[in-house]
C-alpha cells in the first residue's frame, strides 16, 4: 500500500432492492484522516451507502476496497468490520449500564475486564459521561445516549468511523453542543470519517469534503467552499442553499463576461457560455445586498434591481427577504441592518449582487462531478 | 366448604410432617417439569431466534405453526407421544414408556411451542436495526444473536414462566405416558385427578395447594428476577 493509497475505495458500487436500483457509485475514494460529508434528502441513498461501506449490506455490483485490499476476498468481512465502527440514527444502547455498553465492542472482541477497564474509563470521560458509568442506559436522557453510543465506537479505536444521522433527533441546543464535542474528537483523533446528514450546517461545520447525493447517486464532491459557491446543477444548488437559481438566455457576450436575460431583466456575469445558451445563474441569498430605495439609480450599478418586499422570515441572527425584482429573489439581511432599512412588506428596496457572486450552470452542463 | 377447611388442614399436616410420599411426588413434579421446560427453553430460544431472524419461504406457515403449537392440548401430545413409544411404535425399541423420561419427553413437547412462539415474539420486538449496529461493534453472527436474546430476556423469562406453567399444571400427557405409578411416575397433578376419583377430596385438596405454592413460589422467583431486571 503507498501513502497515496485511499483509505476507502468504492468501485462501481450498485444494490437493487425491491427491484429498483437504489445506489449507484461510480467511485467513491475516502483518503486517510479526511471527513467525508454525505449530504442529501431522505431516500437519497446515504444510509444504504454506509451500510453497504460497512460491510452490513452485501451490494448486487461493485467492490470496496480497504486500504487496497478487496473485502471479503482479500481482507475477511469481519476483520473489515472490527476496524471500523459505525454510528447510526439511533443510539441502539443495550439494556445495561452505560461502562457495560461502552465496553461491547471491546468484550465482542474477546478482551478481558482488566484491559477493558481503562479504554472504556477514557472513551467515557472523553464524552463527558465518566459520572453515568453505572447507571443503566434505559434511563439516560437522548443527548447523554448519543455521548454513551459515540463512546462505544471510539472505544474500540476504528480506522474509519461512520456516521448515519447521528443528532437528527436531537433538539437544536443539545445538537450543537454534540457536534461541538464530537468536531473536536474527530479533529484530535484525526480519523477518517464519512458522516451522512441532510443538516446542511452540520456539514458544514465538520466537513473537509463534501459529497451531495440524490436519488441513489453521488452528485458532486469537492471542499465544502467548491460545493457551496459552485454547484453542478439545480438540485445541488438548491440542497445547498442557492436559494437564488434564475433561468436565463445569454443575449451578449464581451470574452468572459456576458450577460443574460431574466424574466426582461439583463444580469451580468463571468463565464464560459455561448451565445444563446440557455443558463441557470445561482448566487446565494448572503451575496445579495439591499439599499434603500432612495439611494440611488439603480440603471448605473452593474446587477442592481429595484425591487418590493414580500415575504420576511425571521431565521435567527437574519432575516430572509422574498423579493419581487422583476425576477423572484431572496437575501438574507442582518437584523440590524432590516431595522436600519425598516423592511416591511410592500418596502421598495434595491438588491445588488456582485458578477463574481453569480455561478453559472449550463444547461447542458453534465451532471457528473 | 368443611370439605375445603379439612383439604387445607390436610396440606398444612402433609407440609410440616414432610410426608415421605407427598415429598416424593413434588419433587419428581418439579424434576420433571423443571427438565421439560429447560429442554424447551435450549430448543424454542434456538428456533425462536432463528425464526425471527431469517427470511426463508413459507415462514409466515412455520410462524402460523408455532403459534398453533402453544396451544396444543395435553392429551393430544399424550397420545402421539404414546404411540410413538408403544412397544410397536417408532420408539417402542426404547422402552420409556410409562416412565418419567416419557413424562419428560410429553412435557417438552408441550412447552416448547411456548417458548419459541414468546421467544419469537420478543426477538422481532426488538429494533430492525439493532442486528446491524451490533455486527457493527464486530460480533459474529452467533455473538449477534446472543446478544439479542440477552436482550430480549426479560421477555424470556415471562417464556420461562409460560412453559414452566403449562407443564406442571398439565395432567392429560403425564398420566397418558407416565401411568401415574406409585413411587415411580407419580406427580402432583396425576395423583390429584387419581385421590378425586376414589374420592379422597382431602388429600386431593392437599395435592393442589401444594401444586398450587410450588407454581407460585417459582414464578415469584422469576418475577423478582424479572422486576429487578427492569429498567430503573
Amino acid at each position: 500500500m503507498t501513502s497515496s493509497t485511499p483509505v476507502f475505495e468504492a468501485r462501481d458500487l450498485q444494490v437493487v432492492k425491491g427491484g429498483s436500483l437504489i445506489l449507484k457509485i461510480a467511485s467513491l475514494a475516502v483518503s486517510e484522516g479526511e471527513i467525508l460529508v454525505l449530504i442529501g434528502p431522505n431516500g437519497a441513498g446515504k444510509s444504504t451507502l454506509l451500510q453497504a461501506l460497512s460491510a452490513l449490506l452485501k451490494p448486487t455490483r461493485g467492490h470496496i476496497f480497504f486500504r487496497g485490499q478487496k473485502i471479503g476476498t482479500d481482507i475477511p468481512l469481519l476483520e473489515y468490520r472490527r476496524r471500523l465502527a459505525m454510528i447510526l440514527q439511533e443510539p441502539l444502547l443495550f439494556d445495561t449500564t452505560v461502562f457495560n455498553n461502552v465496553a461491547s465492542g471491546l468484550k465482542i472482541r474477546g478482551m478481558r475486564r482488566n484491559e477493558i477497564e481503562p479504554i472504556v474509563e477514557r472513551a467515557l470521560k472523553r464524552f463527558g459521561i465518566a459520572h453515568l458509568k453505572d447507571r443503566s442506559a434505559r434511563t439516560l436522557s437522548g443527548g447523554e445516549a448519543r455521548r454513551a453510543s459515540l463512546a462505544r465506537a471510539f472505544a474500540t479505536d476504528p480506522e474509519i468511523l461512520l456516521l448515519d444521522e447521528p443528532f437528527s433527533a436531537l433538539d437544536p441546543i443539545m445538537r450543537e453542543t454534540l457536534i461541538e464535542d464530537l468536531e473536536h474528537v474527530l479533529r484530535e483523533t484525526g480519523i477518517t470519517t464519512i458522516f451522512v446528514t441532510h443538516d446542511r450546517m452540520e456539514a458544514l461545520r465538520l466537513a473537509t469534503r463534501l459529497g451531495v447525493m440524490h436519488a441513489g447517486e453521488i452528485l458532486q464532491t469537492g471542499s465544502p467552499e467548491e460545493v457551496m459557491n459552485h454547484p453542478v446543477n439545480e438540485f445541488v444548488a438548491s440542497l445547498v442553499a442557492v436559494e437564488n437559481i434564475l433561468k436565463g438566455k445569454v443575449i451578449r457576450r464581451n470574452g468572459r463576461t456576458f450577460f443574460a436575460s431574466v424574466s426582461g431583466q439583463e444580469i451580468e456575469g463571468i463565464g464560459d457560455v455561448g451565445l444563446g445558451e440557455e443558463v441557470s445563474l445561482c448566487i446565494r441569498p448572503e451575496n445579495v445586498t439591499l439599499s434603500p430605495f432612495e439611494s440611488g439609480n439603480p440603471t448605473s450599478a452593474i446587477n442592481t434591481f429595484p425591487g418590493t418586499v414580500g415575504k420576511i422570515t425571521p431565521i435567527g441572527y437574519y432575516r430572509k427577504a422574498q423579493l419581487n425584482c422583476g425576477f423572484p429573489l431572496v437575501a438574507y439581511v442582518t437584523n440590524s441592518s432590516f431595522n436600519d432599512l425598516a423592511l416591511n412588506k410592500g418596502t421598495k428596496v434595491l438588491a445588488s449582487f456582485d458578477t463574481t457572486a453569480i455561478h453559472v450552470i449550463r444547461e447542458s452542463t453534465p451532471t457528473d462531478s | 366448604m368443611d370439605l375445603i377447611l379439612e383439604g387445607i388442614k390436610k396440606a398444612f399436616w402433609l407440609l410440616v410432617s414432610f410426608d415421605p410420599e407427598v415429598l416424593g411426588i413434588t419433587l419428581l413434579s418439579v424434576k420433571v417439569s423443571g427438565t421439560a421446560t429447560l429442554i424447551s427453553l435450549f430448543i424454542g430460544i434456538s428456533v425462536g431466534a432463528t425464526v425471527a431472524l431469517t427470511r426463508f419461504p413459507g415462514r409466515r406457515l412455520a410462524v402460523s405453526l408455532i403459534n398453533t403449537g402453544m396451544a396444543l392440548p395435553p392429551v393430544v401430545v399424550g397420545l402421539f407421544v404414546t404411540i410413538f413409544l408403544w412397544r410397536n411404535g417408532p420408539l417402542g425399541v426404547l422402552g420409556i414408556l410409562y416412565t418419567p423420561l416419557a413424562m419428560i419427553i410429553a412435557q417438552a413437547v408441550i412447552a416448547t411451542p411456548i417458548v419459541t412462539g414468546i421467544t419469537l415474539a420478543a426477538v422481532q420486538q426488538l429494533p430492525g436495526k439493532l442486528r446491524l449496529q451490533i455486527l457493527a461493534l464486530g460480533a459474529t453472527r452467533l455473538q449477534m444473536v446472543w446478544i439479542l436474546v440477552k436482550e430480549a430476556r426479560l421477555s424470556l423469562l415471562a417464556a420461562v414462566m409460560a412453559g414452566f406453567g403449562g407443564v406442571i399444571s398439565e395432567v392429560g400427557a403425564s398420566i397418558m405416558v407416565g401411568g401415574n405409578i406409585k413411587g415411580y411416575s407419580r406427580v402432583l397433578t396425576t395423583a390429584t385427578v387419581m385421590e378425586t376419583g376414589r374420592g379422597n377430596f382431602d388429600v386431593a385438596i392437599a395435592l393442589s395447594i401444594i401444586l398450587l405454592l410450588l407454581a407460585y413460589l417459582i414464578n415469584l422467583v422469576l418475577t423478582q428476577v424479572q422486576q429487578r431486571e427492569r429498567p430503573r
